[in-house]
């Protein structure tokens, strides 16, 4: 790029550094979505204070989800994320005069089949506009935007969460969708306080965003977060965007109020730049508490924008220049109207790279969420709140497929194993299923194991135990390794429960006067002795004669 | 020589009469000898020289690429060019070096176009004089012509003093002040509401405004993005073809451009003008036009008629409200094109840092004239929310209006339209200034913008001497994407009136070492 273009050279080394500071700290695997209090006080109001029951919230949703494209919006630089600061930079991109924009069909396409997945209506002819403000890492001045006729509009989107004990109740919802935009992202400024400067990184300057615009009909943190990950799970499934929020491509802006029941709608607030999914509930909750005693202690709430403040938990008033900008709107002149196609419209020689076939978008739509979810349950007949775990993380749900194809073992049993056993241990080593030591065949073999009764359920997790340590030993070769087989032969099981018998006189006389509970103390005395290698039931029959 | 068309100097080149390097230094020489018209704004002597031998090798290995190797262009200065300084006539850009050629640009390079320099105009193509940019006006060669100055003394009135020399119109002055002074063979101008017709009007050349979406805009730094076409200054309306032939297309880095392949076409001679209609729009016989002018129109009007032309008075209802409308839509864009120049990733940057904003508002104040500001603001109070409604968006609405005026003619079986390009021939600077940038647009531009607002091709001619001994031009309007009807008329009109050549025998002549000989060769 020319020479005046990198003047500032020195200064965007500096950001690298910065840049990567603040990645690391984001980098760690986002915590599933919290679920809120306030929201449960909204569901149940009987066993509540009266005092939150009498007012409503309501929460609408402005997300803003990257598309995972390998160039930009308008231009060919490169997508990527964390690369060195500006050198993603095209000429487009640092708004060098007499570039133009060229629209990137693979963003087109991935807005027209989130709008399909979202139930949306798409517009065959969409509208490109500027919107201008002045900021360091806006270049031209303005972002061009779909404002006046956007490439999606009215869909739905249907979400579900767990409550009550165990979370084994699920509640489904409906939010709306207003529509679906295209526009450009903007660059990232870096402020210096000490140094009194701001460091420019144009990177991300022009990468294409949808922008998804929810209709209020959110109630509280709960419903948002629960609604935002459902999005999240349809944008990854579409593969039309990464929607990771730790790295910034899928970001949050709530609109909330509250009103009395019966009321018209409060003034809401914008809360901005909820950039984690660990928080989106409690930025939200905590706004509409904030507004609550607002009201209550005589207060008013204003119309104004608020960043919520990830360590000390709670929203705080933005300076607000922004909100009463007036972005004069305009038209993009270098763009002429976006046309889509479908079967009826498809001109008769059209080259199939100059456009976008709809209908075939649709017809290759793969299986959403909810509709994995439904077939899990039906397939395997495994609790539908299992079936949202399964599907919350990237290959859980594959992986507990593939486990079984390969073992005969009950799925709800399985289900169980890879929810607890396994989940647990990669949260606990911060590892995704896709890094876990364990592939599905060997803990298939491991269940089959246990599923043919040659080891027991606490052996199998010794055995699981040691499998994690990644060395690539068969569960077969460990059972044999540690002499974890069960002992299934009577004669020697008598033997053993004869001498636990013998080193447990009291125990012994207990039962005998009646009080069975305190056989199982013995069962246990049996398994402490064979290292849980005992067969149970076995051992309690075993038991039970020889006391009779 | 240097008087010759593309295709006699192409033809002189093609069978070594002249080497292109030569002729390159002919004309740079030339560029130097006329310094005092500020034509130029940079001369890319260096790169130009090594151009031309990269040809001449070219035309020795017989491996010439076409009508246009060897020969010497200009570019005015808002078209991007790679390593040579870009600067819009503004000390906002003053300095600012673009990595990347306009497609323009480039497409000329590709036949073996020689890059000589680039032109002055208005500040970001902003006037109609010329005269409004960061390095100075641009003086018009006529003022230099002996036809001008034998009818100055005639005149003891009009003493032609120094001060008494001629705007060249603009925007696009330099580009057309260089085709007329001989320094180039043609140049590229911009035409956003007559830039390119108007100084070919009152410098004497042919200026062609292509048809909206035949030639790609990406380089040719923005005035008005829905209007805004590459314009092509030439001496003769063939030449303007030829250039048009190289630069027209799809080009995939502006999606304005339309699709359908183009195909370079070279002019008949009319011989026959019986199938022709010509339209002649009654509007257009407006306040302030010259009764020069008026006589000349009219007189053209015969010629076709008299031809065997059908020349029929037409109605453009809505003529008189597009050019307040083309204001406010210009302003509007502008305000927005304007938004990028912040100081930030390159241009003009102020010394005033204490906050992003003061930075941005004392480089905005530094870096730009008087009438660009303007524009942008009262662009920005065009666009504001409250005023959308009632200005842009009204405009917009007029716009249409003015295309189904043309559209509807056009649709009624006239083939072209035949009208003055400028209300007079050009004006004493002294005279221009009197009135601010914005009336004179007003004013210069009402008969050209139309054709911007609805997007279709027009030519302004060079059909007569004034009594003053200056230029004036007429100009045809054709139905888009005709160019080749266009020239074609606008060719037959040429070889009626026979325009005479400028003369600048003092300035020219002394460089021109070709002996009259060969001149004779040429000119016989």
């Amino acid at each position: 790029m020319a020479a005046p273009m990198l003047r500032r050279c020195s200064n965007w080394l500096r950001i690298r550094k910065l840049c990567l500071g603040k990645a690391a700290e984001l980098h760690g695997r986002a915590a599933p979505v919290a679920a809120s209090a306030l929201c449960r006080e909204a569901k149940e109001p009987a066993s509540k204070k009266s005092r939150d029951a009498s007012w409503a919230a309501v929460v609408g949703l402005e997300i803003h989800a990257q598309i995972c494209s390998n160039s930009k919006l308008f231009s060919r630089s490169q997508v990527q994320f964390a690369a060195p600061p500006n050198s993603l930079v095209s000429f487009f991109d640092a708004s060098l005069p007499g570039t133009l924009p060229v629209l990137n069909r693979r963003c087109v396409e991935a807005a027209v089949v989130t709008g399909l997945a979202l139930n949306c209506t798409i517009n065959k002819k969409s509208l490109f506009d500027r919107k201008h403000y002045f900021y360091a890492d806006l270049p031209a001045g303005y972002q061009i935007t779909q404002q006046r006729l956007p490439i999606a509009v009215n869909g739905t989107l249907s979400y579900s969460f767990c409550v009550g004990k165990n979370q084994s109740e699920v509640i489904t919802r409906t939010v709306r969708i207003k529509q679906i935009q295209l526009e450009q992202d903007s660059g990232k400024s870096l402020h210096d306080d000490l140094r009194n400067q701001t460091l420019i990184d144009l990177n991300r300057a022009g990468v294409g965003l949808m922008e998804v615009v929810m209709e209020p009909d959110m109630c509280c943190g709960e419903e948002a977060a629960a609604a935002v990950r459902e999005l999240q799970l349809i944008l990854q499934t579409l593969g039309s965007s990464q929607a990771n929020m730790a790295e910034g491509q899928l970001r949050v802006d709530a609109n909330v109020s509250v009103h009395r029941p019966g009321q018209p709608y409060g003034v809401r607030t914008e809360v901005k730049n909820i950039n984690s999914a660990r928080f989106l509930a409690k930025a939200i909750d905590y706004e509409i508490r904030r507004q609550i005693e607002e009201l209550e202690n005589g207060g008013t709430v204003l119309n104004e924008t608020r960043t919520f403040d990830f360590k000390l938990g709670c929203t705080v008033a933005m300076r607000d220049k922004e909100g009463k900008q007036d972005y004069r709107f305009m038209p993009e002149p270098n763009l002429p109207p976006l046309i889509l196609h479908d079967a009826t419209s498809l001109p008769a020689h059209a080259n199939p790279q100059q456009v976008v076939d709809i209908d075939q978008l649709r017809e290759n739509l793969p299986d959403l969420p909810s509709a994995k979810r439904a077939k899990l349950v039906e397939r395997y007949g495994i609790q539908p709140q299992h079936s949202f775990t399964l599907l919350n993380e990237d290959g859980l749900m594959e992986f507990f497929e593939t486990v079984m194809k390969a073992t005969e073992m009950n799925p709800r049993k399985v289900v169980g194993w890879i929810l607890t056993d396994m989940l647990g241990y990669l949260k606990k080593h911060n590892l995704t299923i896709k890094e876990s030591p364990i592939s599905p065949s060997l803990l298939a073999e491991l269940l089959n194991l246990l599923g043919s009764g040659r080891i027991s359920s606490p052996a199998a997790k010794q055995v699981l135990e040691e499998m994690w340590k990644g060395e690539g030993k068969t569960p077969a070769l460990i059972v044999k390794e540690k002499e974890l087989e069960l002992i299934r032969d009577r004669n020697e099981l008598e033997h053993i429960c004869q001498a636990v018998m013998g080193d447990h006189q009291n125990e012994v006389a207990e039962i005998k006067k009646g009080n069975q509970k305190v056989l199982n103390r013995l069962i246990g005395q049996v398994q402490k002795k064979t290292r849980g290698r005992a067969d149970p039931a076995l051992v309690k029959e075993i038991l039970e004669k020889l006391l009779s | 020589m240097l008087r010759a068309s593309i295709r006699e100097i192409s033809a002189a080149l093609k069978e070594g009469q002249v080497s292109p390097t030569e002729l390159c230094q002919k004309c740079l020489s030339l560029i130097k000898a006329t310094r005092f018209l500020n034509a130029y704004i940079t001369v890319a002597e260096e790169t130009a020289l090594k151009q031309a031998e990269a040809s001449e090798k070219r035309y020795k290995k017989g491996q010439s690429l076409g009508p246009l190797d060897g020969i010497p262009v200009a570019v005015k200065d808002n078209f991007s060019t790679a390593g040579i300084e870009t600067t819009c006539a503004s000390l906002m850009l003053k300095g600012y070096v673009p990595p990347f050629n306009a497609t323009v640009v480039q497409k000329l390079l590709a036949q073996g176009a020689i890059l000589l320099g680039k032109t002055n105009l208005d500040e970001f193509a902003m006037g109609s004089g010329s005269t409004d940019g960061a390095f100075g006006p641009v003086r018009n060669p006529w003022s230099y012509s002996r036809q001008y100055k034998e009818k100055c003394l005639q005149n003891p009135k009009t003493q032609n003093e120094d001060g008494n020399w001629l705007i060249t119109g603009g925007s696009s002055g330099g580009s057309a002040a260089a085709v007329s002074s001989f320094t180039c063979f043609a140049a590229l101008g911009s035409d956003t509401g007559g830039s390119t017709r108007n100084p070919a009007s009152l410098c004497g050349v042919v200026g062609l405004k292509p048809t909206y979406g035949l030639v790609s805009r990406h380089g040719l730094i923005p005035l008005v993005n829905s209007m805004d076409v590459p314009g092509i200054l030439t001496r003769c309306v063939d030449d303007a073809a030829t250039i048009l032939g190289v630069l027209g297309g799809h080009d995939l880095k502006d999606s304005t451009t339309v699709q359908d392949p183009f195909q370079p076409f070279q002019l008949p001679s009319l011989t026959e003008l019986k199938n022709l209609c010509i339209g002649i729009p009654k509007e257009y016989n407006a306040p302030g036009l010259s009764r020069e002018t008026l006589a000349l129109w009219s007189k053209a009007a015969d010629l076709f008629e008299k031809a065997g032309a059908n020349v029929v008075e037409v109605s453009l209802p809505h003529t008189s409200y597009s050019i307040v409308c083309y204001h406010v839509l210009c302003a509007a864009e502008v305000a927005s094109n304007m938004a990028r120049f912040d100081g930030l990733e390159y241009g003009h940057r102020s010394s005033v840092d204490k906050s992003t904003e003061a930075l941005y508002a004392a480089t905005r104040r530094e870096g730009f004239n008087d009438v660009v500001r303007g524009r942008i603001l009262s662009g920005n109070y065009f666009l504001l929310k409250q005023n959308y409604e009632k200005y842009f968006l009204k405009a917009q609405k007029v716009r249409r209006l003015i295309a189904t005026d043309f559209a509807n003619v056009f649709s009624s079986g006239v083939d072209i339209l035949l009208t003055p390009t400028t209300l007079n021939h050009t004006v004493p600077y002294r005279e221009f200034i009197k009135e601010d940038n914005r009336t004179r647009s007003t004013q210069d531009d009402i008969f050209t913008q139309a054709a911007n607002m609805a997007g279709l091709p027009a030519v302004s001619v060079p059909s007569a001497l004034s009594e003053e001994g200056l230029p004036i031009g007429l100009q045809f309007i054709g139905r888009a994407f005709q160019e080749a009807q266009l020239l074609t008329v606008a060719k037959w009109l040429e070889n009626q009136v026979q325009f005479p050549a400028i003369q600048l025998e003092r300035i020219v002549d002394h460089l021109d070492i070709v002996s009259h000989q060969e001149q004779s060769a040429f000119f016989s």
